[in-house]
């Protein structure tokens, strides 16, 4: 289980890994390597060229700025999940992180690279695409932005253009103090690749009812799916798991889902609605906690 | 491809094709071979060594891809010869392997682990190791040897403090 | 001279392996790299099925660094086929296809290259044109009409089918009031050890010796090379002393061995081929076994049951070496440990196109205990009896031993009352029922399982002969030799390879308490398969009867020796000449003694000063026959394969998450007599890694296949191997009751815990699902099938999902 031969450069900077990559038939940008690196242990992926993009300063940043915080695309997981403006702001990725693999894998691998190879169940993606997050790329010298909904095409494809470099990620800083977040997996084992995950972000209003509501469910179809009717019918009501079943039941009878060897349609159908009303309950108790402690980031 | 790596605090600079991963370079070219290969792509954990003092898998890093980070091996563990680390020593105590393959990995995940947190609990012992997949031992005494070097470590040594 | 003497045996002293581990120091195959070494890369068939019409290999011999292509007919012209378990003579096998390939993963051609890395290249490049065939995976569809011949020249897909009678089970079926029939599958999986397998070999032509480095505990892995290679049977030398990263029964490789010693020679560079794990699992012929089990028992108004049906099938995969006998090995201890008796035990193993089983830990016996202890929890059901209780009621008595079996197998020693006693005090058994029926309460599945299951150790390999009428092996051989030499120092000798059992401290801490020496100062060696005394390896359960028998055995000749010197030189009279610690005196007048350094410098150096005739020097060998016996099997199936009988009790306390399926243990005993423990620590770790293994088999661990025909579960990120938060923690209680044929009473342990942790988990994931009135009959329960079943059944119930159970 050998890779097939590649050239390998890493440059310094983010203009010059454009330029390699604008330049090179083939070429794949590397940053943490740890979604890539076994596709071409098996041969599934072979670049003709890596360019190592981990050590690019001006990846790896987490910026604050008044409705959003953005993150570089070579920023490690284990970076992210460790960082308290995350954690206040968009509480929900700080929630997944310590799902994403085991902490040996988030040591190197980065929020880009998470999301540029896009695995049908990975939870940064989920993430990404509940909240709405936009990717910044960049091909040779023009940036583009997309909107986390149409990035994400099928397990494993996106709509990055070819011989582009992401560079950060935007996730949207919602406005309301006292935001509370939920996250729920299950894995054939405990600390497995998911099976299915569920992504809830919440703000309460003074009565401890939803008043915004971002919902986000993995494995359950090709792509992850945002469930943004669920959403809305859940403003102005207080999202406790034994109130809201039969609506959350409710909103993913539309969902066609996948079925294959190991899990059923209707076991899927089902155990994402249990996770999503756990992760909504999660994401409504510690909204609660937090706005009696008045998070907020500014 | 020339590169320079920093294995167990020395210096090592070293001719590789860029395929060829951490793991094979440190075993095949520097016949470090106290890091093992379960599976190559990173499911197994058996492959584990220390970047920059945090756990990561030797699989799924390019040597390449190494340069300029501090390596540590299992090899690296050991100062002198024949002597085992406290953590080793508990490893034994508690008869925390069966075949040994997956130990190496285990004893720098826990070696990283107790680095960071002098008194783990239980769980995040488990937590901890549950990167590292053992065959043999059902992990008990593992996470015995653990707990049982943090608690040596705790214990001031007579005299001391 | 009346020191206490010291107690090696049963102490929890250190495993003196774990040094060399903890280090990092282990010598595993792949650490060895010789100068010239030549690596290999596999071409493996893409179809279930296939003819193999033409190889082109051009491309991939122009690619520079590639030393050698060959195919399965180049490989065939030059050595026997590999051996057939059963008596199958039609079925041809070879390490790489010849004509046909019969399994997706199959290996088709061997390429050498400079590197492993230039090898895979080289593998990409060779062209094979396949015309797929059509393929079967399903056992019973292969035995049906339908099915295609996996082997068309043996003309069927049945390899075995053979049906025992023990005892007069129509009577016994007929005079009971009761019966209840049940149908159970047991998945295929696999021991899968962290370490896949590996070989290097090297030819030295000028010695006339193959050398082979292997992480295989085959048995007789030496000879078996030679003779399919066609070489003399010395011209094989397997090094031992190899460290093997887990087997669990599986690591043989044979197929791999004489591939890689014919291209040794081939080539006349040393040649290594370590599996990837893509080979591993697809074609490294290591899975585990696949069964259906159709069971009957019949049983009386108190839950005694008289007699039990059993027939096997079993999924052999398309080729049957040893493995297939396992579906023999069980009748050794085909009830258990109840008192059933008579039996009807009907053996199928069965051929399809899917990878090849090796024999896996407890061979067979596992899937068995599963099926036996569902009997029992359905007799239990069937009354409405405690699980229990119904196990205490059919259990033999501690005075019943040794006791024979309906099968012909008599029981060395057991207490199963007390080890099963023991639990329920610990666990608090009616406090466990109360806790159970609270988390119920609560709006939880939960369920306690229990099972009561019997770990044969020690075999005589007579389950060949049993299923195979041309094999006639009855001994499975271990031996010892025991040194002193001319400085005191004492060498005990090892002759085959271990994979973490610890055998090192076993034979020091055996010779450290026969000699009363310090067992840290016991040097071991591992002679290389040439100079080795008969071995057959560590498989089933064995070295701690065998390897340690034969080491006490060869200790005892020495010591012997010793007190035969002191008795001669200070003329002291057999009776009255006692040996302590290294010390031989007069028992009435202690002070008239010879010090070790004594009696060693007289068997050295001072031939003068020994008994006439007296062999010089000390040493002493043992070949140690299994304390079984060797007789063939009757012709009725009646056979002793196995002298000693360990037993297990599990007892479990889980939990099912209604609407995911989730299994979640709550509370686990396990009462476990394996007679007298060599040493504490060894034994604790291999049963909770056999539960961890159970744990797998039980709940997520399976090999699968898509639509094609092609492994599902190819790599560990599709098949998962527990980790250490799907293992809770588990309370062992030991209870010693002493096999009377072991040198100290030990018994096996090997499989301990993966004997009994399936049947226990599948007994209490039935507890938990029995209020909804639905229950699983195969392993492993998915989550996402436990999950389907929980909605069917609450919908069945009018309950809504969410809601308490
Ligand atoms: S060998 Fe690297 S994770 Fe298995
Ligand atoms: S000791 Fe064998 S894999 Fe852990």
């Amino acid at each position: 289980m050998k890779a097939a031969a590649f050239e390998y450069s890493r440059p310094e900077t983010l203009e010059e890994a454009c330029a390699i990559l604008s330049g090179a038939q083939g070429a794949r940008v590397i940053a943490g390597g740890q979604s890539l690196v076994p596709l071409m242990a098996m041969r599934l992926e072979r670049p003709a060229r890596l360019v190592d993009v981990a050590r690019i300063a001006e990846l790896s940043f987490i910026r604050e700025e008044a409705d959003a915080v953005i993150v570089g695309a070579a920023t490690r997981q284990c970076v992210i999940e460790a960082n308290r403006v995350i954690a206040v702001r968009v509480p929900l990725l700080s929630r997944a992180m310590p799902h994403v693999g085991p902490a040996a894998t988030r040591a190197r691998g980065t929020i880009g690279g998470s999301l540029a190879n896009a695995d049908a169940a990975a939870e940064i993606v989920l993430v990404a695409v509940t909240l709405g997050a936009q990717m910044t790329h960049r091909r040779d010298t023009r940036l583009r932005e997309s909107g986390a909904a149409a990035f994400f095409t099928a397990p494993g494809i996106t709509t990055l253009p070819e011989r582009s470099c992401l560079t950060a990620v935007r996730f949207p800083a919602w406005p309301e103090p006292g935001l509370g977040a939920g996250f729920h997996e299950i894995g054939v084992r405990a600390d497995d690749f998911p099976l299915l995950a569920a992504a809830a972000q919440i703000a309460l209003d003074a009565q401890g009812r939803a008043r915004r509501v971002a919902i986000g469910v993995g494995g359950l179809a090709a792509t992850p799916l945002r469930l943004d009717a669920l959403a809305h019918a859940l403003i102005g009501r207080h999202a406790e798991p034994t109130a809201i079943g039969d609506i959350v039941t409710e909103a993913l009878a539309a969902v066609e889902p996948l079925d294959d060897m190991r899990a059923s349609g209707a076991y899927r159908r089902r155990a994402a609605a249990t996770l999503v009303t756990r992760a909504l309950g999660d994401a409504a108790a510690a909204a609660a906690t937090a706005g009696r402690r008045g998070d907020d980031a500014r | 491809m020339r590169v320079e790596l920093t294995i167990n605090g020395a210096a090592r600079a070293l001719d590789v094709e860029p395929r060829m991963t951490l793991v094979d370079c440190l075993r095949d070219v520097l016949g470090l071979t106290g890091t093992h290969v379960g599976c190559e792509h990173g499911a197994c954990g058996a492959c584990t060594v220390l970047v920059d003092g945090v756990p990561a898998r030797a699989c799924l890093m390019f040597a390449v891809q190494a340069e300029g980070y501090a390596i540590t091996t299992i090899e690296g563990l050991t100062h002198t010869r024949g002597a085992l680390s406290p953590l080793q020593d508990a490893f034994c105590a508690t008869h925390a392997m069966q075949c040994g393959f997956c130990t190496p990995a285990m004893i720098l995940t826990a070696h990283a682990l107790l680095a960071e947190n002098p008194a783990p609990t239980r769980a995040q012992i488990v937590a901890a190791i549950s990167g590292v997949i053992c065959r043999c031992t059902g992990y008990a005494q593992i996470v015995e040897a653990i707990a049982l070097a943090a608690e040596r470590a705790r214990a001031p040594a007579p005299g001391t403090r | 001279m009346d020191a206490p003497r010291p107690r090696y045996v049963a102490s929890p002293r250190r495993v003196r392996e774990d040094r060399r581990f903890a280090a990092g120091q282990g010598r595993f195959v792949a650490d060895i790299a010789l100068p010239g070494m030549r690596h290999v890369a596999l071409v493996a068939c893409p179809h279930a099925a296939a003819r193999i019409v033409a190889i082109d290999k051009a491309a991939a011999l122009a690619l520079p660094g590639v030393r050698c292509v060959i195919d399965g007919h180049d490989l065939a012209a030059a050595t026997q086929p590999l051996p057939n378990g059963l008596d199958t003579p039609r079925v041809r096998r070879w390490p790489l296809a010849v004509g046909a390939a019969r399994y997706c993963g199959e290996w088709v051609v061997a390429v050498v290259a400079d590197t492993r890395a230039i090898a895979e290249d080289a593998a990409e490049l060779v062209a094979v044109d396949y015309d797929p065939l059509a393929f079967v995976l399903d056992a019973e569809e292969a035995i049906g009409p339908r099915g295609p011949i996996v082997h068309p020249a043996h003309g069927s897909n049945v390899l075995l089918d053979r049906r025992f009678a023990f005892g007069n089970v129509d009577r016994d079926f007929a005079r009971s009031t009761h019966r209840t029939a049940f149908r159970l599958r047991w998945g295929r999986s696999a021991a899968l050890p962290i370490e896949t397998f590996g070989v290097v070999a090297s030819h030295d032509p000028w010695r006339g010796v193959l050398d082979l480095w292997a992480s295989a505990q085959a048995p007789r892995h030496a000879e078996e090379v030679a003779r399919i290679l066609g070489l003399p049977s010395l011209g094989v030398r397997v090094h031992n002393s190899v460290d093997v990263g887990g087997g669990f029964g599986g690591k043989r490789g044979l197929k791999h061995a004489v591939l890689v010693g014919y291209l040794a020679r081939l080539l006349g560079d040393p040649v290594r081929l370590v599996e990837d794990r893509l080979e591993n699992m697809r074609g490294g012929d290591a899975h585990g076994p696949e069964r259906i089990f159709d069971v009957e028992v019949a049983f009386d108004d108190s839950g005694v049951i008289a007699a039990m049906k059993m027939r096997a099938i079993d999924n052999v995969g398309a080729y049957a070496g040893p493995a297939a006998l396992q579906l023999g090995a069980p009748i050794g201890a085909i009830v258990g440990p109840y008192r059933i008796a008579s039996v009807l035990y009907h053996a199928i193993a069965v051929t399809t196109n899917k990878t090849p089983q090796e024999s896996m830990r407890g061979a067979g016996q596992a899937p068995t205990n599963y099926a036996i202890e569902r009997a029992i929890d359905e007799v239990a059901a069937r009354l409405g009896l405690d699980r229990v209780g119904v196990r205490q009621r059919n259990l033999i008595a501690a005075e019943e031993f040794p006791h024979t079996i309906a099968s012909g197998t008599t029981y060395d020693s057991g207490d199963y009352h007390a080890v099963i006693e023991k639990v329920l005090a610990r666990a608090n058994y009616p406090r466990l029922i109360a806790e159970r029926d609270q988390l119920r309460a609560q709006g939880l599945l939960a369920g306690i399982g229990i099972a009561a299951v019997l770990a044969p150790g020690g075999g005589n390999f007579a389950h060949g002969p049993l299923l195979n009428p041309a094999m006639t092996t009855t001994t499975f051989m271990e031996s010892c030799r025991v040194v002193i030499d001319a400085a005191g120092g004492v060498v005990a000798t090892i002759h085959a390879g271990s994979a973490g059992q610890g055998h090192e401290t076993l034979v020091a801490t055996i010779v450290g308490k026969v000699l009363e020496i310090d067992p840290d100062a016991v040097q071991i060696a591992r002679p290389d398969s040439i100079a080795a005394l008969p071995s057959d390896g560590a498989v089933g359960s064995r070295m701690a009867i065998m390897l340690g028998g034969a080491a006490a055995q060869a200790a005892r000749m020495l010591r012997a020796k010793l007190v035969a010197i002191g008795a001669h030189v200070l003329d002291t009279p057999p009776e009255r000449t006692a040996y302590q610690s290294g010390v031989v005196y007069d028992a009435k007048a202690p002070q008239r003694r010879l010090i070790w350094q004594d009696l060693v410098q007289i068997a050295h150096r001072n031939y003068f000063r020994l008994p006439p005739g007296f062999e010089p020097g000390l040493a002493a060998s043992h070949v140690m026959q299994v304390p079984a016996g060797g007789k063939l099997p009757t012709g009725d199936g009646r056979v002793q394969m196995d002298p000693c009988f360990s037993f297990e009790f599990h007892l479990l306390l889980l939990t099912v998450d209604p609407d995911l399926g989730r299994p979640e243990f709550r509370q686990w005993f396990v009462g476990h007599d394996c007679g007298t423990v060599i040493n504490p620590m060894i034994v604790r770790g291999m049963t909770l890694g056999g539960i961890a293994q159970g744990i797998g088999a039980a709940l997520f661990e399976e090999l699968t296949h898509d639509a094609q025909g092609r492994p599902a579960t190819a790599s560990l990120a599709d098949y998962v191997l527990p980790s250490a938060r799907d293992v809770p923690q588990i309370e062992i209680l030991r209870h010693v009751t002493r096999s009377p044929l072991t040198a100290f009473g030990q018994k096996g342990a090997g499989a301990s815990g993966y004997l009994g942790a399936p049947a226990a988990i599948s007994g209490a994931v039935n507890d938990a699902l029995r209020p909804l009135g639905s229950a699983v009959n195969r392993l492993p329960m998915k989550m996402s099938a436990l999950g389907d079943l929980i909605a069917v059944a609450r919908e069945k119930a009018g309950a809504k999902p969410g809601g308490a159970a």
